[in-house]
């Protein structure tokens, strides 16, 4: 759900991919590949560059790829059909709005036999969520949003987000600066769903929140994952995928799944409505289903793989049985996925979250 | 100018209406429509709800105190330049320019690096057995980022107004049995009002409309009103209503720029 950009943040990001993507499209117009092109949409910072590389080498096929930001910042570009794109790697509920608007292309399994066979049914299973036939995603990435938090900074075992109201931890709490996974905490911590649109239940998670504003020393997005590494702050709410890596940089993190639940998430592949080279656009997500290029994303990017043929060749048997990366989420009955509110009900969330972050 | 050179303004008038008149035409449709593309002044009222005008208030709070700060420290540096002789004063100058030379964003990035809690400072703090400073995600950080990243904008026009005051008029003051005071308050403090009003407008309107800053040393617990904008555009996709908050904030840009209009005749902004 989230781009790894491991040493920037946001606003040199975006600077950084439209630079990309105005010198990738300037370059399109003269330089087709043998096979034409496909051009496609990814979060930053989300896949091996080699892959592509690969991927060009062996169908003769060229790739334009340009990097979004945010969900919320993808779609209006796809909709207005400023850039043809063929392909995007939308998250859950923001593919959920994209189907109710006519926007995807049904796959055809018959043309992506990786896809087929190598994605874990359970992950298809847990798709159904926002695409209820399969008609048309294809998971590439999944994980859950939990706790990673310093060992040496806390005195007992973080297992609860009640744990990120205690004030002793004040001003050593790291939030997500986003108003939906903010919200997911305080809704979940009083046992709500993640969608609600109970005005009574959204009021109490706001109340919840802005009682623990105090204590919170930053919300944050890319930051968490370099604050906690260099022990800035004791607990932080992160993304599964950050947490393998940030474990490798220091290995005094922990990272849990809170006892409430959580958020269960997966990033696809789509084949939108209009791309103009559908053959090659089925060809290059078959290719990135392919265990041995799966494989190397999830080396590079350390987010969850849901290719199950992928995690069979990893080698390091602390990553391939990791309960970070690959949790058994039949363990937990608590998890939800993120569905689309609507218009209504994101401006609504939004208004709520603002009363927060203005408090 | 002369009919005759009116052609070299055209690539200017091209660029300007298309990246100033257009967008700015574009801010109107949005921030006057609802997602349905009918007329509304939501949008604008909107600056009124009990989040946005809190955050209003914050950001005039904030750029008012750091406009200040930079107006303390920029005006006796500026008169001491004007002051002193040509070669030295190329060389200081040189020294508030210097830092503009490196990204705006990076340098604020390593404040943030600086003041963190297990940053820089502190380790030299805590080495020299000092109290640890805590001043990062609390607005005197986001003070400290824009008195930092907009003083050359303060001192520059200061600089250029005051150098432009004849040494004969302040010795005539003198003559006239004027005291040191009375010179600084009758003669070159009006004089260089333009220089004040350009200067106040340089740093006024880029700390009110920041969101980098507050989002960068406030720790995002502190929503200027620049914050509530951006997030309107990139994580909501609320393009009518970050339009229509735009709207609000150029109001109090246009009140800057008809006050440096009036008082601002010689364009001393305009020597940067």
């Amino acid at each position: 759900m989230r781009k790894n950009n491991r040493f920037c943040f946001n606003s040199i990001a975006i600077l950084l991919s439209l630079s990309v993507s105005a010198f990738l499209t300037g370059c399109a117009s003269s330089d087709k590949g043998v096979n034409g092109q496909v051009i496609v949409y990814n979060w930053g910072e989300y896949i091996d560059p080699e892959t592509i590389r690969m991927f060009e080498e062996e169908t003769g096929i060229k790739v334009i790829y340009d990097e979004f930001e945010t969900n919320e910042s993808m779609y209006p570009k796809v909709e207005s059909g400023a850039v043809a794109y063929d392909i995007a790697c939308p998250s859950d509920y923001m593919i959920s709005r994209m189907i109710d608007n006519g926007m995807l292309s049904e796959i055809n399994y018959d043309n992506m036999p990786n896809a087929k066979n190598n994605i874990g049914a359970q992950y298809y299973e847990q798709s159904r969520g926002f695409d209820p036939e399969n008609k048309y995603a294809i998971p590439y990435c999944w994980g859950t949003v939990g706790i990673l938090y310093n060992k040496t900074l806390v005195d007992e075992p973080i297992t609860r987000w009640a744990q990120l109201w205690d004030e002793k931890y004040a001003d050593d709490i790291l939030m997500q600066d986003s108003v939906r996974d903010a919200f997911m905490v305080a809704e979940k911590l009083n046992g709500d769903s993640m969608n609600t649109l109970d005005l009574t239940e959204l009021t109490a998670a706001k109340d919840l929140l802005i009682k623990q504003k105090p204590l919170v020393q930053a919300y944050v997005v890319d930051q968490v994952r370099d604050k906690m590494i260099g022990g800035e702050a004791a607990i932080g709410v992160i993304y599964s995928g950050e947490a393998i890596y940030t474990q490798k940089e220091n290995p005094d993190l922990v990272y849990v799944i809170p006892e409430e639940g959580t958020n269960v998430w997966i990033d696809s592949w789509v084949i939108l409505k209009n791309a103009p080279n559908k053959e090659n656009a089925e060809k290059f997500i078959d290719f990135m289903c392919r265990a041995d290029i799966a494989l190397m994303n999830f080396d590079y990017i350390t987010y969850s793989t849901p290719n199950v043929a992928a995690r069979e060749l990893i080698e390091d048997e602390s990553i391939k049985y990791s309960e970070i990366a690959f949790p058994d989420l039949s363990q937990y009955d608590n998890l939800e996925t993120y569905v689309y509110l609507g218009e209504d009900g994101d401006s609504l969330y939004n208004e709520l979250w603002k009363e927060v972050k203005a408090h | 100018m002369t009919s005759k050179k009116k052609w070299l303004s055209v690539p200017y008038l091209f660029w300007s209406g298309l990246f100033i008149i257009v967008p700015l035409g574009m801010i109107l449709y949005y921030g006057l429509t609802d997602r349905t593309g009918a007329f509304t002044l939501e949008n604008i009222t909107a600056i009124a709800s009990a989040g946005h005008a809190k955050a209003l208030r914050l950001s005039l709070l904030l750029s008012l105190i750091s406009t200040i700060i930079c107006f303390l420290l920029a005006y006796p540096l500026a008169m001491i330049l004007s002051q002193i002789q040509v070669k030295r004063h190329n060389f200081i100058i040189l020294i508030f320019i210097l830092p503009m030379w490196m990204n705006f964003l990076l340098r604020t990035l390593a404040w943030q690096t600086l003041l963190e809690k297990n940053g820089v400072i502190n380790h030299v703090l805590t080495f020299l057995h000092l109290p640890a400073l805590k001043i990062i995600n609390t607005p005197a950080a986001i003070i400290l980022g824009m008195v930092y990243n907009f003083l050359p904008f303060m001192i520059l026009p200061l600089y250029n107004a005051l150098s432009k005051i004849d040494i004969n008029v302040i010795n005539a003051a003198h003559d006239l049995g004027a005291d040191h005071i009375y010179t600084f308050f009758r003669i070159i403090l009006p004089l260089s009002i333009p220089g004040i009003i350009s200067g106040i407008t340089m740093v006024f309107i880029p700390a009110l409309t920041t969101f980098v800053i507050s989002s960068l040393l406030g720790g995002g617990k502190l929503l200027l009103i620049g914050d509530v904008i951006d997030l309107e555009f990139t994580k909501t996709s609320n393009w009518h209503l970050g339009s229509g908050l735009s709207m609000v904030l150029m109001i109090f840009i246009l009140i800057n720029m008809v006050l440096s209009a009036i008082f601002d005749k010689d364009g001393e902004g305009s020597m940067l």
